[in-house]
Protein backbone atom coordinates (compact mmCIF):
# COMPACT_ATOMS: atom_id res chain seq x y z
CA UNK A 1 0.00 0.00 0.00
CA UNK A 2 1.32 3.77 -1.08
CA UNK A 3 2.15 6.01 1.96
CA UNK A 4 -0.16 8.77 0.35
CA UNK A 5 -2.61 9.32 2.87
CA UNK A 6 -4.44 12.45 1.27
CA UNK A 7 -7.95 11.56 2.41
CA UNK A 8 -11.36 12.05 0.78
CA UNK A 9 -12.12 15.87 1.66
CA UNK A 10 -15.69 17.16 3.45
CA UNK A 11 -15.86 19.08 0.05
CA UNK A 12 -15.58 15.53 -2.34
CA UNK A 13 -18.11 14.12 -0.22
CA UNK A 14 -20.25 17.04 -0.77
CA UNK A 15 -20.27 17.31 -4.19
CA UNK A 16 -20.15 13.58 -4.99
CA UNK A 17 -23.83 13.36 -2.60
CA UNK A 18 -24.79 16.58 -4.33
CA UNK A 19 -24.31 15.03 -7.83
CA UNK A 20 -26.63 12.42 -7.02
CA UNK A 21 -29.01 13.98 -4.54
CA UNK A 22 -29.65 17.13 -6.39
CA UNK A 23 -31.15 15.27 -9.54
CA UNK A 24 -32.66 12.55 -7.34
CA UNK A 25 -34.85 15.24 -4.93
CA UNK A 26 -35.81 17.10 -7.90
CA UNK A 27 -37.17 13.63 -9.94
CA UNK A 28 -38.96 12.91 -5.63
CA UNK A 29 -40.52 16.28 -6.03
CA UNK A 30 -41.59 15.82 -9.83
CA UNK A 31 -43.40 12.20 -8.74
CA UNK A 32 -44.68 13.79 -5.57
CA UNK A 33 -46.80 16.50 -7.31
CA UNK A 34 -47.96 14.09 -9.47
CA UNK A 35 -49.26 11.34 -6.89
CA UNK A 36 -50.91 14.62 -4.89
CA UNK A 37 -53.83 14.18 -7.84
CA UNK A 38 -54.68 10.78 -5.62
CA UNK A 39 -56.20 13.17 -3.03
CA UNK A 40 -57.47 15.61 -5.36
CA UNK B 1 -8.02 -3.84 -21.17
CA UNK B 2 -6.75 -6.97 -19.72
CA UNK B 3 -9.37 -9.15 -18.18
CA UNK B 4 -7.93 -10.84 -15.24
CA UNK B 5 -8.09 -9.43 -12.03
CA UNK B 6 -4.21 -7.83 -11.47
CA UNK B 7 -1.76 -6.15 -13.59
CA UNK B 8 -2.03 -2.46 -14.96
CA UNK B 9 -4.20 -0.16 -16.80
CA UNK B 10 -6.58 2.27 -15.24
CA UNK B 11 -9.71 -0.21 -15.80
CA UNK B 12 -7.99 -2.58 -13.29
CA UNK B 13 -9.54 -3.99 -9.80
CA UNK B 14 -5.76 -3.14 -8.69
CA UNK B 15 -6.26 0.49 -9.35
CA UNK B 16 -9.24 0.85 -7.57
CA UNK B 17 -8.23 -0.01 -4.25
CA UNK B 18 -8.57 2.65 -2.07
CA UNK B 19 -5.59 4.41 -0.39
CA UNK B 20 -5.41 5.05 3.24
CA UNK B 21 -8.12 8.22 4.34
CA UNK B 22 -10.42 7.23 1.34
CA UNK B 23 -13.85 7.74 3.08
CA UNK B 24 -16.15 4.62 2.31
CA UNK B 25 -18.90 7.27 2.39
CA UNK B 26 -18.14 7.98 -1.60
CA UNK B 27 -18.76 4.64 -2.77
CA UNK B 28 -22.39 5.07 -1.89
CA UNK B 29 -22.97 8.05 -4.52
CA UNK B 30 -20.55 6.31 -7.15
CA UNK B 31 -22.96 3.32 -6.85
CA UNK B 32 -25.62 5.74 -7.95
CA UNK B 33 -24.42 7.40 -10.33
CA UNK B 34 -24.69 3.82 -12.44
CA UNK B 35 -28.07 3.08 -10.85
CA UNK B 36 -29.87 6.41 -11.35
CA UNK B 37 -29.20 6.06 -14.86
CA UNK B 38 -30.13 2.46 -15.34
CA UNK B 39 -33.19 3.06 -13.62
CA UNK B 40 -34.56 5.10 -17.11
CA UNK B 41 -35.68 1.23 -17.60
CA UNK B 42 -38.86 1.89 -15.41
CA UNK B 43 -39.72 4.95 -17.19
CA UNK B 44 -39.39 3.88 -20.93
CA UNK B 45 -42.47 3.91 -21.64
CA UNK B 46 -42.91 7.67 -21.54
CA UNK B 47 -41.32 6.81 -25.23
CA UNK B 48 -44.10 4.66 -26.63
CA UNK B 49 -47.04 6.58 -27.25
CA UNK B 50 -44.94 9.61 -28.94
CA UNK B 51 -42.93 6.10 -30.95
CA UNK B 52 -46.20 5.74 -32.49
CA UNK B 53 -46.98 8.74 -34.20
CA UNK B 54 -43.39 9.46 -35.44
CA UNK B 55 -44.79 9.48 -39.32
CA UNK B 56 -48.18 10.68 -38.76
CA UNK B 57 -47.15 13.19 -36.19
CA UNK B 58 -50.83 14.60 -34.77
CA UNK B 59 -51.74 10.93 -34.87
CA UNK B 60 -50.25 7.33 -35.74
CA UNK B 61 -50.48 6.64 -39.59
CA UNK B 62 -50.63 3.39 -41.12
CA UNK B 63 -46.94 2.76 -41.57
CA UNK B 64 -46.28 4.48 -37.54
CA UNK B 65 -45.30 1.28 -34.87
CA UNK B 66 -47.75 -0.10 -32.98
CA UNK B 67 -47.94 -0.13 -29.04
CA UNK B 68 -47.71 -3.89 -29.01
CA UNK B 69 -44.75 -4.04 -31.28
CA UNK B 70 -43.14 -0.98 -29.19
CA UNK B 71 -43.85 -3.09 -25.91
CA UNK B 72 -41.23 -5.73 -26.76
CA UNK B 73 -38.06 -2.78 -26.49
CA UNK B 74 -38.96 -3.35 -22.71
CA UNK B 75 -39.08 -6.75 -22.31
CA UNK B 76 -36.46 -7.49 -24.46
CA UNK B 77 -34.30 -5.18 -22.29
CA UNK B 78 -35.28 -6.93 -18.69
CA UNK B 79 -34.71 -9.92 -20.83
CA UNK B 80 -31.20 -9.52 -20.87
CA UNK B 81 -30.73 -7.89 -18.10
CA UNK B 82 -31.34 -11.30 -16.06
CA UNK B 83 -29.15 -13.12 -18.90
CA UNK B 84 -26.33 -10.49 -18.92
CA UNK B 85 -26.32 -10.49 -15.04
CA UNK B 86 -25.86 -14.06 -15.11
CA UNK B 87 -23.62 -14.53 -17.70
CA UNK B 88 -21.00 -11.47 -16.68
CA UNK B 89 -21.30 -11.89 -13.17
CA UNK B 90 -17.92 -13.54 -12.41
CA UNK B 91 -16.27 -11.29 -14.89
CA UNK B 92 -17.79 -7.96 -13.41
CA UNK B 93 -16.62 -9.64 -9.47
CA UNK B 94 -12.72 -10.67 -10.88
CA UNK B 95 -12.43 -7.58 -13.45
CA UNK B 96 -13.56 -5.11 -10.24
CA UNK B 97 -16.46 -2.22 -10.24
CA UNK B 98 -14.83 0.25 -12.62
CA UNK B 99 -14.43 -2.15 -15.22
CA UNK B 100 -17.92 -2.88 -14.83
CA UNK B 101 -19.13 0.14 -14.46
CA UNK B 102 -17.65 1.78 -17.72
CA UNK B 103 -18.98 -1.23 -19.71
CA UNK B 104 -22.16 -0.32 -18.40
CA UNK B 105 -21.85 3.17 -19.39
CA UNK B 106 -20.12 2.57 -22.93
CA UNK B 107 -23.39 -0.49 -23.69
CA UNK B 108 -26.09 2.16 -22.27
CA UNK B 109 -24.69 5.12 -24.09
CA UNK B 110 -24.36 3.31 -26.85
CA UNK B 111 -28.14 1.21 -26.91
CA UNK B 112 -29.39 4.82 -26.75
CA UNK B 113 -27.15 6.16 -29.81
CA UNK B 114 -28.40 2.77 -32.18
CA UNK B 115 -31.61 3.35 -30.80
CA UNK B 116 -31.42 7.26 -32.06
CA UNK B 117 -30.28 5.83 -34.78
CA UNK B 118 -33.55 3.05 -35.38
CA UNK B 119 -35.71 6.23 -35.14
CA UNK B 120 -33.79 8.04 -37.48
CA UNK B 121 -34.33 5.28 -40.03
CA UNK B 122 -37.25 4.26 -38.69
CA UNK B 123 -36.24 0.74 -38.09
CA UNK B 124 -37.69 -0.83 -35.13
CA UNK B 125 -35.05 -3.98 -35.18
CA UNK B 126 -32.24 -1.51 -35.05
CA UNK B 127 -33.89 -0.32 -31.75
CA UNK B 128 -34.32 -3.58 -30.45
CA UNK B 129 -31.07 -4.20 -30.89
CA UNK B 130 -29.89 -1.14 -29.28
CA UNK B 131 -32.01 -0.63 -25.96
CA UNK B 132 -32.84 -3.93 -26.01
CA UNK B 133 -29.90 -5.90 -26.23
CA UNK B 134 -27.11 -3.72 -25.62
CA UNK B 135 -29.61 -1.67 -23.59
CA UNK B 136 -30.19 -4.62 -21.49
CA UNK B 137 -26.23 -6.13 -21.73
CA UNK B 138 -25.91 -2.82 -19.51
CA UNK B 139 -28.80 -3.12 -16.95
CA UNK B 140 -27.33 -6.14 -16.15
CA UNK B 141 -23.74 -5.32 -16.04
CA UNK B 142 -24.50 -1.98 -14.41
CA UNK B 143 -27.19 -3.17 -12.04
CA UNK B 144 -24.71 -5.65 -10.24
CA UNK B 145 -21.30 -3.87 -10.77
CA UNK B 146 -21.21 -1.70 -7.06
CA UNK B 147 -23.17 -4.88 -4.82
CA UNK B 148 -20.07 -6.56 -3.56
CA UNK B 149 -17.79 -3.38 -3.39
CA UNK B 150 -20.54 -2.07 -1.01
CA UNK B 151 -20.94 -4.65 1.02
CA UNK B 152 -17.04 -5.28 1.05
CA UNK B 153 -16.91 -1.26 2.43
CA UNK B 154 -19.83 -1.47 5.05
CA UNK B 155 -19.71 -5.30 6.64
CA UNK B 156 -21.16 -3.17 9.85
CA UNK B 157 -24.01 -2.34 7.04
CA UNK B 158 -24.40 -4.24 4.28
CA UNK B 159 -28.55 -4.06 3.86
CA UNK B 160 -28.19 -0.10 4.57
CA UNK B 161 -25.20 0.13 1.74
CA UNK B 162 -26.99 -2.01 -0.85
CA UNK B 163 -30.28 -0.62 -0.32
CA UNK B 164 -28.88 2.74 -0.95
CA UNK B 165 -27.34 1.49 -4.70
CA UNK B 166 -30.65 -0.61 -5.42
CA UNK B 167 -32.93 2.32 -4.01
CA UNK B 168 -31.24 4.20 -6.75
CA UNK B 169 -32.59 1.71 -9.76
CA UNK B 170 -36.11 2.61 -8.04
CA UNK B 171 -35.99 6.25 -8.29
CA UNK B 172 -33.77 6.55 -12.08
CA UNK B 173 -37.70 6.91 -13.38
CA UNK B 174 -38.02 9.65 -11.31
CA UNK B 175 -35.61 11.78 -13.28
CA UNK B 176 -35.82 10.30 -16.61
CA UNK B 177 -39.32 10.39 -16.59
CA UNK B 178 -40.04 14.49 -16.59
CA UNK B 179 -36.48 14.51 -18.18
CA UNK B 180 -37.60 12.81 -20.93
CA UNK B 181 -41.28 14.32 -21.35
CA UNK B 182 -39.33 17.91 -20.66
CA UNK B 183 -36.90 16.95 -23.75
CA UNK B 184 -39.59 16.04 -26.02
CA UNK B 185 -41.24 19.21 -26.19
CA UNK B 186 -38.28 21.12 -26.63
CA UNK B 187 -37.17 19.19 -29.89
CA UNK B 188 -40.74 18.72 -31.05
CA UNK B 189 -42.01 20.70 -33.68
CA UNK B 190 -45.32 20.71 -35.95
CA UNK B 191 -43.51 18.33 -38.36
CA UNK B 192 -41.10 15.99 -36.63
CA UNK B 193 -41.47 14.74 -33.03
CA UNK B 194 -37.85 14.70 -31.12
CA UNK B 195 -37.69 10.93 -29.84
CA UNK B 196 -34.03 10.73 -31.79
CA UNK B 197 -32.83 13.80 -30.03
CA UNK B 198 -34.14 13.19 -26.76
CA UNK B 199 -32.23 10.08 -27.31
CA UNK B 200 -28.99 11.21 -28.21
CA UNK B 201 -29.11 13.78 -24.87
CA UNK B 202 -30.25 10.72 -22.86
CA UNK B 203 -26.77 8.91 -24.22
CA UNK B 204 -24.25 11.74 -23.68
CA UNK B 205 -26.02 12.53 -19.96
CA UNK B 206 -25.60 9.12 -19.23
CA UNK B 207 -22.39 8.04 -20.31
CA UNK B 208 -20.96 11.20 -18.31
CA UNK B 209 -22.68 9.97 -15.34
CA UNK B 210 -21.67 6.71 -15.40
CA UNK B 211 -18.60 7.82 -16.30
CA UNK B 212 -18.20 9.85 -12.46
CA UNK B 213 -19.32 6.50 -11.14
CA UNK B 214 -16.35 4.98 -12.50
CA UNK B 215 -13.96 7.13 -11.60
CA UNK B 216 -14.65 7.41 -7.84
CA UNK B 217 -15.24 3.99 -6.96
CA UNK B 218 -12.99 2.25 -4.89
CA UNK B 219 -12.55 -1.28 -3.28
CA UNK B 220 -11.19 -1.53 -0.02
CA UNK B 221 -7.60 -3.11 0.36
CA UNK B 222 -7.71 -7.13 1.40
CA UNK B 223 -9.01 -7.71 5.38
CA UNK B 224 -10.10 -3.90 5.17
CA UNK B 225 -12.64 -3.11 8.10
CA UNK B 226 -13.80 0.12 9.30
CA UNK B 227 -12.50 1.97 12.50
CA UNK B 228 -14.05 0.02 15.81
CA UNK B 229 -15.72 -2.66 13.39
CA UNK B 230 -17.30 -5.71 15.78
CA UNK B 231 -18.11 -9.00 14.01
CA UNK B 232 -21.13 -9.74 15.05
CA UNK B 233 -21.54 -12.50 17.29
CA UNK B 234 -21.68 -15.81 16.13
CA UNK B 235 -24.62 -16.54 14.02
CA UNK B 236 -25.15 -19.64 11.48
CA UNK B 237 -26.69 -17.88 9.48
CA UNK B 238 -23.94 -15.02 8.87
CA UNK B 239 -21.57 -17.25 7.40
CA UNK B 240 -17.46 -16.01 7.71
CA UNK B 241 -17.03 -18.43 4.63
CA UNK B 242 -16.97 -17.94 0.36
CA UNK B 243 -18.75 -19.91 -1.76
CA UNK B 244 -17.50 -19.70 -5.76
CA UNK B 245 -20.01 -18.76 -7.49
CA UNK B 246 -20.85 -21.68 -9.67
CA UNK B 247 -20.95 -23.76 -6.33
CA UNK B 248 -23.37 -22.02 -5.24
CA UNK B 249 -25.77 -23.04 -7.57
CA UNK B 250 -25.34 -26.81 -6.26
CA UNK B 251 -26.75 -25.57 -2.86
CA UNK B 252 -30.35 -26.01 -2.10
CA UNK B 253 -29.88 -22.38 -0.04
CA UNK B 254 -29.03 -20.55 -4.16
CA UNK B 255 -32.61 -22.15 -4.76
CA UNK B 256 -34.33 -21.34 -1.93
CA UNK B 257 -33.77 -17.93 -2.13
CA UNK B 258 -34.59 -18.00 -5.82
CA UNK B 259 -38.09 -19.49 -5.21
CA UNK B 260 -38.41 -16.50 -2.23
CA UNK B 261 -37.38 -13.45 -4.82
CA UNK B 262 -39.60 -14.66 -7.56
CA UNK B 263 -42.39 -15.14 -5.21
CA UNK B 264 -41.96 -11.88 -3.78
CA UNK B 265 -41.10 -10.13 -7.21
CA UNK B 266 -44.25 -11.89 -8.73
CA UNK B 267 -46.61 -10.24 -6.03
CA UNK B 268 -44.97 -6.95 -6.68
CA UNK B 269 -44.31 -6.67 -10.48
CA UNK B 270 -48.40 -8.38 -11.10
CA UNK B 271 -49.82 -5.07 -9.32
CA UNK B 272 -47.93 -2.66 -10.37
CA UNK B 273 -48.16 -2.72 -13.73
CA UNK B 274 -51.90 -2.94 -13.13
CA UNK B 275 -52.55 -0.90 -10.16
CA UNK B 276 -54.23 1.64 -12.21
CA UNK B 277 -56.76 -0.25 -13.91
CA UNK B 278 -57.15 -2.61 -10.86
CA UNK B 279 -57.91 0.51 -9.04
CA UNK B 280 -60.06 1.85 -11.57
CA UNK B 281 -62.41 -1.08 -12.24
CA UNK B 282 -62.22 -2.29 -8.10
CA UNK B 283 -63.80 1.41 -7.19
CA UNK B 284 -65.89 2.86 -10.35
CA UNK B 285 -66.73 6.22 -10.03
CA UNK B 286 -64.73 6.60 -7.13
CA UNK B 287 -60.89 6.47 -8.49
CA UNK B 288 -60.33 8.83 -11.97
CA UNK B 289 -57.88 7.83 -14.15
CA UNK B 290 -55.90 11.36 -12.93
CA UNK B 291 -56.34 9.82 -9.27
CA UNK B 292 -55.32 6.33 -10.52
CA UNK B 293 -52.14 8.21 -12.17
CA UNK B 294 -51.07 9.50 -8.49
CA UNK B 295 -51.49 5.88 -6.84
CA UNK B 296 -48.97 4.96 -9.27
CA UNK B 297 -46.59 7.39 -8.94
CA UNK B 298 -47.21 7.03 -4.75
CA UNK B 299 -46.25 3.11 -5.52
CA UNK B 300 -43.31 4.21 -7.84
CA UNK B 301 -42.47 6.34 -4.06
CA UNK B 302 -42.72 3.76 -1.83
CA UNK B 303 -41.14 0.83 -4.05
CA UNK B 304 -38.16 3.13 -4.03
CA UNK B 305 -38.53 3.96 -0.63
CA UNK B 306 -38.91 0.47 0.48
CA UNK B 307 -35.67 -0.70 -1.20
CA UNK B 308 -33.98 1.53 1.50
CA UNK B 309 -36.11 1.16 4.71
CA UNK B 310 -36.59 -2.48 4.25
CA UNK B 311 -32.61 -3.75 3.69
CA UNK B 312 -31.54 -1.25 6.61
CA UNK B 313 -33.80 -3.05 8.79
CA UNK B 314 -32.32 -6.15 7.57
CA UNK B 315 -29.33 -5.24 9.26
CA UNK B 316 -30.97 -5.24 12.80
CA UNK B 317 -33.63 -8.05 12.30
CA UNK B 318 -31.66 -10.33 9.93
CA UNK B 319 -32.24 -11.22 6.56
CA UNK B 320 -34.19 -14.72 6.93
CA UNK B 321 -36.57 -12.87 9.26
CA UNK B 322 -37.02 -9.92 6.75
CA UNK B 323 -37.83 -12.08 4.44
CA UNK B 324 -40.59 -13.85 6.77
CA UNK B 325 -42.10 -10.19 7.47
CA UNK B 326 -42.58 -10.14 3.36
CA UNK B 327 -44.10 -13.33 3.25
CA UNK B 328 -46.43 -13.27 6.42
CA UNK B 329 -47.55 -9.88 5.58
CA UNK B 330 -47.91 -9.82 1.89
CA UNK B 331 -50.22 -12.59 2.22
CA UNK B 332 -52.38 -10.90 4.81
CA UNK B 333 -52.55 -8.21 3.13
CA UNK B 334 -53.15 -9.82 -0.41
CA UNK B 335 -56.16 -11.61 1.35
CA UNK B 336 -57.39 -8.52 2.78
CA UNK B 337 -57.41 -6.70 -0.64
CA UNK B 338 -60.20 -8.31 -1.94
CA UNK B 339 -61.90 -6.94 1.14
CA UNK B 340 -61.24 -3.44 0.76
CA UNK B 341 -63.18 -3.79 -2.39
CA UNK B 342 -66.31 -5.56 -1.37
CA UNK B 343 -66.00 -2.67 1.68
CA UNK B 344 -65.45 0.18 -0.40
CA UNK B 345 -62.73 0.87 1.68
CA UNK B 346 -60.48 3.09 -0.87
CA UNK B 347 -57.72 4.07 1.95
CA UNK B 348 -57.51 0.01 2.66
CA UNK B 349 -57.03 -0.24 -0.64
CA UNK B 350 -54.20 1.75 -1.37
CA UNK B 351 -52.67 1.39 2.44
CA UNK B 352 -52.75 -2.82 1.76
CA UNK B 353 -50.79 -2.14 -1.70
CA UNK B 354 -48.50 0.80 -0.48
CA UNK B 355 -47.05 -1.46 1.58
CA UNK B 356 -46.89 -4.78 -0.93
CA UNK B 357 -44.75 -2.48 -3.18
CA UNK B 358 -42.62 -0.91 -0.17
CA UNK B 359 -41.59 -5.18 0.38
CA UNK B 360 -41.46 -5.62 -3.63
CA UNK B 361 -38.41 -3.59 -3.70
CA UNK B 362 -37.26 -4.39 -0.19
CA UNK B 363 -36.96 -7.83 -1.86
CA UNK B 364 -34.53 -6.62 -4.32
CA UNK B 365 -32.61 -4.44 -1.67
CA UNK B 366 -32.33 -6.97 0.56
CA UNK B 367 -31.38 -10.01 -1.50
CA UNK B 368 -27.49 -9.30 -1.45
CA UNK B 369 -26.79 -8.71 2.10
CA UNK B 370 -29.08 -12.58 2.34
CA UNK B 371 -26.48 -14.01 -0.03
CA UNK B 372 -23.54 -12.47 1.46
CA UNK B 373 -24.66 -13.98 4.88
CA UNK B 374 -25.25 -17.85 2.87
CA UNK B 375 -21.65 -17.37 0.79
CA UNK B 376 -19.43 -15.23 2.08
CA UNK B 377 -18.44 -11.48 0.26
CA UNK B 378 -16.06 -12.79 -2.82
CA UNK B 379 -18.40 -13.95 -5.14
CA UNK B 380 -21.36 -12.56 -3.90
CA UNK B 381 -21.99 -9.76 -6.53
CA UNK B 382 -21.95 -13.03 -9.24
CA UNK B 383 -24.04 -15.05 -7.17
CA UNK B 384 -26.23 -12.25 -7.24
CA UNK B 385 -25.97 -11.83 -10.91
CA UNK B 386 -27.23 -15.37 -11.07
CA UNK B 387 -30.20 -14.86 -9.04
CA UNK B 388 -31.42 -11.88 -10.90
CA UNK B 389 -32.95 -14.91 -13.45
CA UNK B 390 -35.75 -15.34 -10.83
CA UNK B 391 -36.44 -11.41 -11.92
CA UNK B 392 -36.85 -12.24 -15.59
CA UNK B 393 -39.01 -15.39 -14.35
CA UNK B 394 -41.29 -12.99 -11.88
CA UNK B 395 -41.45 -10.94 -15.07
CA UNK B 396 -43.52 -13.32 -16.92
CA UNK B 397 -45.41 -15.04 -13.83
CA UNK B 398 -46.78 -11.43 -12.21
CA UNK B 399 -48.24 -9.78 -15.32
CA UNK B 400 -49.87 -13.20 -16.51
CA UNK B 401 -51.54 -14.09 -13.43
CA UNK B 402 -53.35 -10.48 -13.26
CA UNK B 403 -53.97 -9.72 -16.54
CA UNK B 404 -55.14 -13.57 -17.84
CA UNK B 405 -57.13 -14.73 -14.41
CA UNK B 406 -58.81 -11.41 -14.75
CA UNK B 407 -59.70 -11.99 -18.33
CA UNK B 408 -61.11 -15.45 -17.31
CA UNK B 409 -63.38 -13.99 -15.11
CA UNK B 410 -64.67 -11.35 -16.95
CA UNK B 411 -65.16 -13.91 -19.91
CA UNK B 412 -67.21 -15.88 -17.25
CA UNK B 413 -69.07 -12.89 -15.78
CA UNK B 414 -67.81 -12.33 -12.91
CA UNK B 415 -68.34 -8.45 -11.73
CA UNK B 416 -65.32 -6.34 -12.96
CA UNK B 417 -64.83 -5.01 -9.35
CA UNK B 418 -64.62 -8.67 -8.52
CA UNK B 419 -62.30 -9.69 -11.06
CA UNK B 420 -58.92 -9.94 -9.19
CA UNK B 421 -59.72 -11.45 -6.13
CA UNK B 422 -59.01 -14.66 -7.52
CA UNK B 423 -55.63 -13.76 -8.55
CA UNK B 424 -54.72 -11.82 -4.71
CA UNK B 425 -55.72 -15.27 -3.23
CA UNK B 426 -53.37 -16.87 -5.75
CA UNK B 427 -50.52 -14.62 -4.68
CA UNK B 428 -51.64 -14.88 -1.09
CA UNK B 429 -51.01 -18.48 -1.48
CA UNK B 430 -47.62 -18.01 -3.48
CA UNK B 431 -46.52 -15.91 -0.52
CA UNK B 432 -47.27 -19.21 1.73
CA UNK B 433 -44.85 -21.27 -0.50
CA UNK B 434 -42.36 -18.61 -0.17
CA UNK B 435 -42.35 -18.73 3.12
CA UNK B 436 -41.88 -22.47 3.40
CA UNK B 437 -38.86 -22.07 1.66
CA UNK B 438 -37.16 -19.14 3.70
CA UNK B 439 -38.24 -21.39 6.44
CA UNK B 440 -36.23 -24.01 4.97
CA UNK B 441 -32.75 -21.86 4.40
CA UNK B 442 -30.22 -23.12 6.50
CA UNK B 443 -26.44 -22.67 6.67
CA UNK B 444 -24.40 -23.67 3.65
CA UNK B 445 -22.44 -26.98 3.97
CA UNK B 446 -19.23 -26.71 4.88
CA UNK B 447 -18.68 -28.79 1.76
CA UNK B 448 -19.35 -25.92 -0.59
CA UNK B 449 -16.79 -23.22 1.59
CA UNK B 450 -13.43 -22.69 -0.55
CA UNK B 451 -10.58 -23.78 0.48
CA UNK B 452 -7.85 -21.69 2.06
CA UNK B 453 -5.50 -21.43 -0.30
CA UNK B 454 -8.04 -20.27 -3.20
CA UNK B 455 -9.38 -17.71 -0.64
CA UNK B 456 -5.78 -16.58 -0.48
CA UNK B 457 -5.65 -16.58 -4.03
CA UNK B 458 -8.84 -14.67 -4.47
CA UNK B 459 -8.09 -12.13 -1.42
CA UNK B 460 -4.60 -11.41 -3.26
CA UNK B 461 -6.99 -10.59 -6.61
CA UNK B 462 -7.93 -7.36 -4.78
CA UNK B 463 -4.56 -6.78 -5.72
CA UNK B 464 -2.14 -3.48 -4.08
CA UNK B 465 -3.37 0.25 -3.35
CA UNK B 466 -4.42 2.24 -6.56
CA UNK B 467 -1.33 3.91 -7.80
CA UNK B 468 -3.83 6.38 -9.80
Amino acid sequence: MENNTQGTTTLQLVLAWGFVGIPLVWGVFQTLLNALKLFQ
Amino acid sequence: METGTGGGGWFSRARTVARPGYSRWMVPPAALCVHLCIGQAYAFSVFNLPMTKLIGISESAPDDWKLTELGWIFSLAIFFLGVSSAVFGRWVEEGGPRKAMFTAACCWAGGFLISAFGVAIHNLWVIYLGYGVLGGIALGIGYISPVSTLIKWFPDRPGMATGMAIMGFGGGAFIASPLSVWLMGKFTTATHIGVMETFVVLAVVYFIFMIVGSIIVRVPPADWKPEGYVAPKANKLISTNDVYVYDALKTPQFWLIWVVLCVNTTAGIGVLGQASAMSQEMFPGHITPIAAAGLVGLMSLFNMGGRFAWATTSDYIGRRNTYFVFMTLGFILYCLVPLTGSAGSIAGFVLCFLIIISMYGGGFSTVPAYLRDMFGTRYVGAIHGLLLTAWSAAGIFGPVLVNYIRQYNIAHDVPKAQAYNTTMYIMAGLFVIGFICNFLVRAVDARYHMKAENRGAALGAAGQPAKA
